[in-house]
Parts: C-alpha cells; sequence; structure tokens
C-alpha cells in the first residue's frame, strides 16, 4: 500500500537530485535547465500528493499553474541561452567568469 | 463575487490592458516615433496612481477588501506600497528614455517587459494566497530575466542573465517546495486560512516548520540577502543601467510585502522560529554587505553591496513582529526605493554616448563640471550612509528604535557599527566629486525631464527627510 510518506520521499529524492545536479554539473548550461525543471516536477509531485491525502483539490490547480510557468521559464530560460551563445560562443558554466568581485 | 468586488483590482487592469496596448502600438509605430510608446507608458503609471488614490475615496480603506476568492486583498500597506511603485517607475521611465536614446536601445521591449513586471509587483503586494504570490513572483522575475538580456549585443548582459535565470529559478523552486509543505500542514493554499490552521494545530508541526526554511530561503533570495545574495553584484552590473535602476528599486517594495505577508499574515504563530532566521541573515547582509562595498571600484557593483546592506536594515524591521517595526521597514524600504533610483539615474546621467560610466573614478571632479547635479548625488550619498536631515538617516533610526524595543539590543549595535562602516564608501564618492580633478571636461547635459526628474527625486530625499512624520505616519497605520 502506498503512503504519503511515499509520494513525499519521491519528491524529496526528485528535489535533492536536481539540487545535487545544479551544484555538481560544472560543463553545460542545458543540463541546469533541465535539473531546474525536474525541481518544479519534484515539486508537483508533492503537491498532488498532499491534495489526494487531504481530499483537497487547490493543490492540484496549483500544480497546473505551476506547469504553466516552469513552460514560459523554459522558454526565456533557452532564449537568454542562445543570447548568450551568440556572444560567446560557448554555453561551458566554468567559462562564464567576467563578472567578478 | 460582483462587480464592485472585482473593481478592487482596477489598477492592475488597467496596467495589463497597458502593457498589451504598448506591445501592439509598436507594430504600427516607424522608429522614430518611439516617444508614444513613453507617453503610453508614463499615462499608464500616472492613472494607475490616480485610480489606487481615488479607490480611497470610494471605499473604505481602513478596511482591507478581498476578491477573486479572497486570493487578492486590497488594504492600505498594498495601496501605499502601489502609489510608490508608480511614483518611482515614471521616474525610472524618465531615467531610462535617456539612456536608452543614447545607446541606441529604444524599443518597446523596455517599455512592455518593465509594465508587465510592474503588474507582476502589484500582485505580490496584493497577494492573500500562496498561488498569487507565486504568480506574482514569477510575473517579476520572468520579466526580469528578459530585460537583463534586453541589450543582446552584450556578452556581459547575457552572462549576468544567465546567472540571474538559473539561481532565480532555484530559488522559486525552493519556495514552492516550502509552500508545498505548508500546503501538506494546513491543506489550504490562502494565507489567513493557513494562519487559522497554525493556530489550531499548533507551531511544532515538522512539516510546517521544514516549510517555513524554504520559504524563507525564497523571500531572502528575493530581498538578495546574504547569502543568497550572489546574484546581486552581478545583475547590477552586467544589466543596462536603465534595468538595474528598475531592479534596483520596485522589486524591493514587493519582497517587502511578500515577507509581511507570508510570514505575519501567514505564519505569524511561527514568529519564533523565523525571527532566528531572519535575524541572523539580517546581520550576514549589514555585515558583508557594508564590508564588501568598501573594495569595489565599478559604482554599480558597489551599489549592489550597498542594496545587500540595506535589505539587512530592512529584515530588522520585520524582526519583533510588532506594528512599529513593519511599520518602520515599509519606511525603509520605500525609502531606499526613491535613494536607488535617484543613484542609478546619476550613474546614467555620466554614461555618455556609448561609454557607461561604471567606474567610481567617473565621478571625479563632478563639482567642477556641474555643480548641481554633483549636490543631488552627495544628497543622495548622504541619506544612504544615514545622516541627518536626510530621509535615509530617518529610516535607519526607525528601525534600530523597532529592534532596540523588542530587547534586541546586540543586532542594532551591530547594525549601527557597520553602518559608520559603510559610510566611508559613501563619503568616498563625495570626496571624489568634490575635491579630485575631473577625468574628462566633457559638458554634463541631459534633456529637461531627465534635470526635472532628478530634481524631484532629490527633493523627496530631501523633503522625506525634513518632513518625515507623515509618510511614517501612513507606514504605521497600514498595520493597524
Amino acid at each position: 500500500m502506498l503512503t504519503l510518506a511515499h509520494f513525499l520521499t519521491l519528491g524529496a529524492i526528485l528535489f535533492s537530485l536536481s539540487i545535487a545536479g545544479i551544484f555538481i554539473n560544472r560543463k553545460n548550461i542545458i543540463i541546469l535547465l533541465m535539473c531546474i525543471e525536474l525541481m518544479l516536477l519534484a515539486v508537483n509531485m508533492n503537491f498532488v500528493a498532499f491534495s489526494r491525502f487531504l481530499g483537497n483539490l487547490d493543490g492540484q490547480i496549483f500544480v497546473f499553474f505551476i506547469l504553466t510557468v516552469a513552460a514560459a521559464e523554459a522558454g526565456i530560460g533557452l532564449a537568454i541561452l542562445v543570447v548568450l551563445f551568440r556572444n560567446r560562443q560557448t554555453i561551458n558554466v566554468a567559462e562564464l567568469d567576467d563578472l567578478k568581485g | 463575487m460582483n462587480g464592485a468586488e472585482l473593481l478592487l483590482a482596477a489598477p492592475e487592469y488597467l496596467v495589463l490592458v497597458m502593457a498589451c496596448v504598448v506591445m501592439i502600438v509598436d507594430l504600427f509605430l516607424s522608429k522614430e516615433r518611439g516617444g508614444i510608446i513613453h507617453m503610453l507608458s508614463m499615462l499608464t503609471v500616472i492613472f494607475a496612481a490616480i485610480i489606487t488614490l481615488r479607490g480611497g475615496f470610494l471605499m473604505d480603506t481602513t478596511q482591507a477588501a478581498t476578491t477573486f476568492n479572497d486570493s487578492f486583498i486590497r488594504d492600505q500597506m498594498g495601496d501605499v506600497l502601489k502609489v510608490f511603485s508608480f511614483v518611482m517607475m515614471g521616474l525610472i521611465y524618465i531615467y531610462a528614455k535617456f539612456y536608452l536614446r543614447s545607446f541606441d536601445l529604444f524599443r518597446s521591449d523596455f517599455h512592455a517587459l518593465s509594465l508587465f513586471a510592474l503588474l507582476g509587483v502589484m500582485l505580490l503586494i496584493s497577494a492573500n494566497s500562496m498561488l498569487m504570490i507565486y504568480l506574482g513572483l514569477e510575473l517579476i522575475a520572468l520579466s526580469v530575466y528578459a530585460l537583463v538580456a534586453f541589450d543582446r549585443d552584450s556578452g556581459r548582459g547575457s552572462e549576468s542573465a544567465m546567472k540571474y535565470f538559473v539561481l532565480g529559478s532555484m530559488a522559486s523552486g525552493m519556495l514552492l517546495y516550502g509552500m508545498s509543505m505548508i500546503y501538506g500542514a494546513t491543506g489550504s493554499l490562502l494565507l489567513p486560512d493557513i494562519a487559522e490552521a497554525v493556530r489550531t494545530q499548533g507551531a511544532d508541526d515538522i512539516l510546517l516548520v521544514f516549510g517555513l526554511v524554504f520559504v524563507v530561503v525564497g523571500i531572502a533570495f528575493k530581498f538578495g540577502v546574504v547569502p543568497f545574495h550572489m546574484w546581486i553584484p552581478d545583475v547590477y552590473e552586467g544589466a543596462p543601467p536603465a534595468v538595474t535602476l528598475f531592479i534596483s528599486s520596485v522589486p524591493k517594495l514587493a519582497a517587502f510585502a511578500m515577507a509581511f505577508r507570508f510570514l505575519s499574515s501567514g505564519l505569524g504563530d511561527l514568529h519564533f522560529q523565523w525571527q532566528n532566521m531572519l535575524a541572523s541573515l539580517a546581520v550576514l547582509s549589514i555585515v558583508l554587505g557594508n564590508l564588501a562595498a568598501i573594495m569595489q571600484t565599478n559604482i554599480k557593483r558597489m551599489l549592489a553591496y550597498s542594496t545587500i546592506s540595506h535589505m539587512g536594515f530592512v529584515l530588522l524591521g520585520l524582526l519583533p513582529d510588532t506594528v512599529f517595526g513593519f511599520g518602520s521597514s515599509m519606511y525603509y524600504v520605500i525609502v531606499y526605493g526613491i535613494m536607488s533610483v535617484a543613484a542609478f539615474g546619476m550613474v546614467i546621467l555620466l554614461s555618455g554616448r556609448g561609454v557607461e560610466a561604471e567606474h567610481l573614478s567617473d565621478f571625479k571632479g563632478l563639482n567642477q563640471r556641474n555643480p548641481y547635479y554633483a549636490a543631488i548625488m552627495g544628497l543622495v550619498m548622504f541619506s544612504m550612509a544615514g545622516i541627518p536631515p536626510m530621509v535615509g538617516f530617518f529610516a535607519k533610526l526607525m528601525v534600530l528604535k523597532a529592534v532596540i524595543e523588542a530587547g534586541m539590543l546586540w543586532l542594532a549595535v551591530t547594525a549601527v557599527v557597520f553602518a559608520v562602516i559603510g559610510a566611508f564608501y559613501y563619503l568616498r564618492v563625495v570626496k571624489y566629486m568634490y575635491f579630485d580633478e575631473p577625468e574628462s571636461e566633457a559638458a554634463i547635459v541631459a534633456p529637461v525631464d531627465f534635470g526635472a526628474a532628478l530634481t524631484l527625486n532629490g527633493i523627496m530625499i530631501l523633503g522625506l527627510g525634513m518632513f518625515s512624520s507623515s509618510l511614517i505616519t501612513i507606514c504605521m497605520t497600514s498595520f493597524g
């Protein structure tokens, strides 16, 4: 029998994976964008699980909004990525070091 | 829900419609007639301010009213913050016009995106449910990401936009994770219902405290306080000054409103837990912000670290969870916004054709080049350093008073010591302006409207200081 704790654990694992991905990854910005998406999906998992076990639909409505915003966010992120590549000819995280201090 | 209730959000409708109108009108305009876009944006903020103020005559402002199934709240605090956002926006458009013209960036993108960001600020200020907070926050964030990368050929602009995007998305992910925990613990998205649930079931729920930690991270990122400040210096430096002008002022008002609504209206019963978290964030930002600012040679980076320390002061005011504390914090954030707009206005003024004035040395001998603008910059710097009778002094005074009244003397002492250390780098700018030889003899020319806006801004800094009691009273009565 699956309980709320199972779903929350899955959400927590996904969330930690995405955070670890952002911090460990030193190569490619596209992987960073993927990690951010994963983070939002982990949150969605939490909301849906809570919503189901509380018997309250608000959480699932919230998930729709998160999905929509995540799509817009990915759009803007990729647009910035294109501009960045045009200016720098690289999307390597380690080479983005012009701004320091 | 009836028509009158829907009208509570009238200023928001206006800004939304006008943001779309600006986008569409631009399609039919030739490049030379871009001034129309500027006029439309100015009219939008002026009329939005009038509607917000008139709402006070039509409705009972002492009572908060909600609409959209309680997720939108209109109250005095929201109205005051919105009106000041409009005032700052008006100044920003005038300063930005000069910058965009001289760098050949005058396109409607700036105006449309900044109006959407303004809408996000207004929604966040009036948010009464976690869903609304999230949507307002993202509307600001997404517009600002695009604005930072607005100068498409600038390598630094796109690099800072990317950094801001990654860190910002991570912060909103954390905030959402916290929200999901709070939703799970209380079973509601509405802040009053959350407060009610916390009151009945007690505050020692592990899920709730866990959620609170993540929410505080999200709020701290929005303010840009240490240790969630990494984006601020990079974005301030990399973004075009016209955009920095916006980032450093208006969204801070929204961040304050978000912190108040979430922490006090929603999670007020967890006061003991969040007080400790905010106290350490505040101390760290005041210490690190002031120390790091001393080492900067770039004026935009210096102002970025100064923002970090000022936001530490705003958090100090939130700590006591009293009417006086919130009032002083709100006063501080409004005053900071006005000072910051003036400071970046000066940075724009000194930027010549195609060359940005970024270095502190660009201010050398400003008094010989133009004594009038040097005096205004002097006012701004004195105010930021907290020297009476400028408005910055009263803001610091109120916050420190609130902290001392709450019995946290050590916090107040630390804050004062580091504010004094911080005065060094503000006064250094004044020294450059008055006692050093100018590096360039080029005359400083600004359009009439730019000069008028900067004068008005200087008068606000001086006038709000000398007649500070009325604004302080308005801020205090916003919290009962």
